[in-house]
């Protein structure tokens, strides 16, 4: 059992160093094939250095603050739902996040969009956030209902109160959950913020659309692939946090 | 230091249940004594346990720790003051040997210096090397270094008492005895006020001053000395509980330092084995004891075979109890050595110490 342990374990870390390698080669090989293209006037205004860095910059900027948004209200309100006072509401509260997550993510933005009116960053932001709040509170409650109950029996025995136990105990052991919950989340969010554009955010969402309705292929693949190099190397980032991140007395 | 432990008609009930799960117990338990609770599972005793540091809250009923009653106290600072220690060992995993025998003192506000300081000093004396074992994460410990562990974070605040919920439930047999024997060593030196739960009687009668035998809703069927308890049950619910082989039991409350000790023919390794000959064939003995230059035994020598010593199997030491001596005399055949704290050889039990021995507890008993 220990020999699959290590086994697995070599295979993740090799999985580590191979995934940034083969993201770079394939990033690097579409544009290097997009810019050797006959370029028209239309082409040129997608697909040159200021207009694919600024893309990349705004479906940045969507996905983390859609990730920070979604770290700051699922883990606290998972903290919240595994209280004892609060075991019965739980399943409510899981049960709307299920529905933010099953219904299609453009359904999701274009009614919030319908709803409130708004344009740009936050109009892509709240409804993406919403869309992609169940894996972290999800992994947040089973983590923390994960924790042997004989710990928490433990440190409330020993004296700790049960803020500290929280602070020092249950929420250190489900750490690993939660960044795996965080990771999932992300992933989703680089994938989804394409949809942006919709509602006027910005985003690669922009090149794909362009590229697509005037039927610039460069401009579509070029898009297309950077969405998809973000999404690798954003899986990337969580997979070395959660290797790195995690309980030390745990890995 | 110790104190005082009181139980005044302590009573729980749950919401929604016919039967209070602990119903009207009183019972003082004294400074510097180990008090055990055994009875069957269900009977209450791990709620009983809990209601003295308020893991539970009584329902009604008074509980004083030396005079002061713990309701008046807030719960996090009065548990701070008592050790507690269950079952596994219940050690945080992601945080090391060190971090979790140094909780207490760090929830008390001790300095990290001094703090420090103690998480050594209890490592050392559960019996774990603070060098070793102080940067480990629990789960590179065997369960035994667990539990020590467990027992050295008990301890760290130097409260007390202590509360232990069946401690050594989870480890071998083997493992379990010492664990026991550290117990008994720790608090000859500590003299703490111990409540100890448990369902193994034999557990019970080897480390308790007193036991409490419970019932169902913790009702005290009879609550004195295991001398008392193990010669005169108070009833057959309790004789039921005391089962089957007492008299063994009884072997247990014995240490071997409380019989009379017989002399083997004793040798040093430098001796010539044509001299030992001489001298077994003087003593009429078959064996001899080799010792090394520390006094420390290292084998058995034969009359006939003098040059080709047998190393000694099974030891026992003054601490040890007369259910472990008759062990090793069964392994060893005929006699156990006995070595004292350097592991030095002091002296033999022989069977026939060990049967006379049980003749007499039995006259006592019955008479």
């Amino acid at each position: 059992m220990t020999a699959a342990l290590a086994r697995e374990r070599r295979s993740e870390r090799l999985r580590l160093l191979v995934q940034p390698v083969a993201v770079l080669l394939l990033v690097l090989g579409v544009l290097v094939w997009a810019f050797s293209q006959d370029l028209d006037s239309i082409e040129r205004q997608s697909l040159n250095a200021s207009a694919l860095l600024s893309a990349t910059w705004d479906h940045l900027v969507i996905s983390f603050v859609v990730t920070a948004l979604v770290l700051v209200v699922a883990v606290p309100l998972g903290v919240l739902l595994t209280r004892r006072w609060a075991r019965r509401v739980a399943p409510l509260f899981l049960g709307i996040a299920t529905i933010g997550q099953a219904s299609p993510a453009i359904g999701v933005l274009v009614l919030f969009f319908l709803a409130t009116g708004m344009e740009g960053l936050w109009a892509a932001v709240l409804p993406i956030a919403f869309y992609t709040l169940l894996p972290v509170l999800r992994n947040t409650v089973v983590g923390l209902q994960g924790v042997d109950p004989a710990l928490v029996d433990a440190g409330r025995g020993i004296g700790m109160s049960s803020g500290a136990v929280l602070r020092r105990i249950e929420l250190p052991l489900a750490v690993p959950l939660i960044l795996a919950g965080l990771r999932t989340a992300l992933v989703l969010a680089v994938g989804v913020a394409t949809l942006a554009v919709f509602v006027n955010g910005g985003g690669l969402g922009l090149l794909i659309d362009t590229g697509y309705k005037l039927a610039r292929f460069p401009v579509l693949i070029t898009g297309a692939v950077l969405a998809v190099g973000l999404a690798l190397l954003v899986d990337w980032l969580g997979a070395v946090a959660e290797a790195y991140l995690g309980p030390k007395g745990l890995r | 230091m110790a104190s005082e432990i009181e139980l005044v008609d302590v009573t729980k009930r749950y919401p929604g249940a016919d039967q209070p799960a602990v119903d009207s117990v009183s019972m003082t338990i004294p400074a510097g004594e180990i008090v055990v609770f055994v009875g069957p599972s269900g009977c209450g005793k791990t709620t009983t346990m809990r209601m003295i540091n308020r893991l539970i809250e009584p329902t009604s009923g008074r509980i004083t720790i030396d005079g002061e009653d713990t309701l008046s106290l807030d719960p996090d600072r009065l548990r701070r003051g008592i050790g507690y220690a269950i079952q596994q060992a219940g050690l945080f995993p992601h945080l090391t040997v060190g971090q979790n025998v140094g909780m207490v003192p760090g929830l008390l506000g001790w300095k990290k210096s001094k703090s420090a300081d103690r998480v050594d000093e209890m490592l050392d004396l559960v019996g774990l090397d603070p060098a070793d074992f102080r940067d480990r994460f629990p789960r590179q410990l065997s369960g035994g270094q667990q539990q020590r562990v467990g027992v050295a974070r008990a301890l760290a605040a130097d409260p007390p008492v202590l509360l232990m919920d069946e401690p050594f439930g989870a480890v071998d047999p083997i493992t379990r005895g010492n664990l026991q024997d550290e117990l008994m060593r720790l608090q000859a030196e500590l003299r703490k006020t111990i409540v100890f739960v448990t369902h193994d009687f034999g557990e019970a009668v080897k480390l308790g001053d007193r036991i409490a035998v419970l019932g169902q809703q913790s009702r005290i069927l009879q609550y004195d000395t295991p001398e008392q308890i193990l010669a005169n049950p108070a009833d057959d619910t309790v004789a039921g509980f005391v089962g089957a082989g007492a008299s063994l039991k009884q072997l247990t409350l014995l240490r071997v330092r409380e019989v009379e000790l017989s002399k083997a023919i004793t040798a040093t390794t430098a001796d010539d084995p044509a001299e030992i000959v001489r001298r077994l064939a003087a003593a009429k003995r078959e064996f001899a004891l080799l010792l090394d230059a520390r006094g420390r035994p290292t084998g058995w020598v034969h009359a006939r075979t003098p040059s080709k010593p047998v190393p000694v199997g099974d030891s026992v030491t003054l601490q040890s109890t007369l259910q472990d001596a008759l062990e090793a005399i069964l392994t060893e055949g005929g006699a156990a050595v006995v070595t004292g704290a350097r592991g030095e050889y002091v002296g033999l039990v022989e069977i026939d110490t060990v049967m006379s021995t049980v003749k007499r507890l039995r006259e006592e008993a019955g008479a």
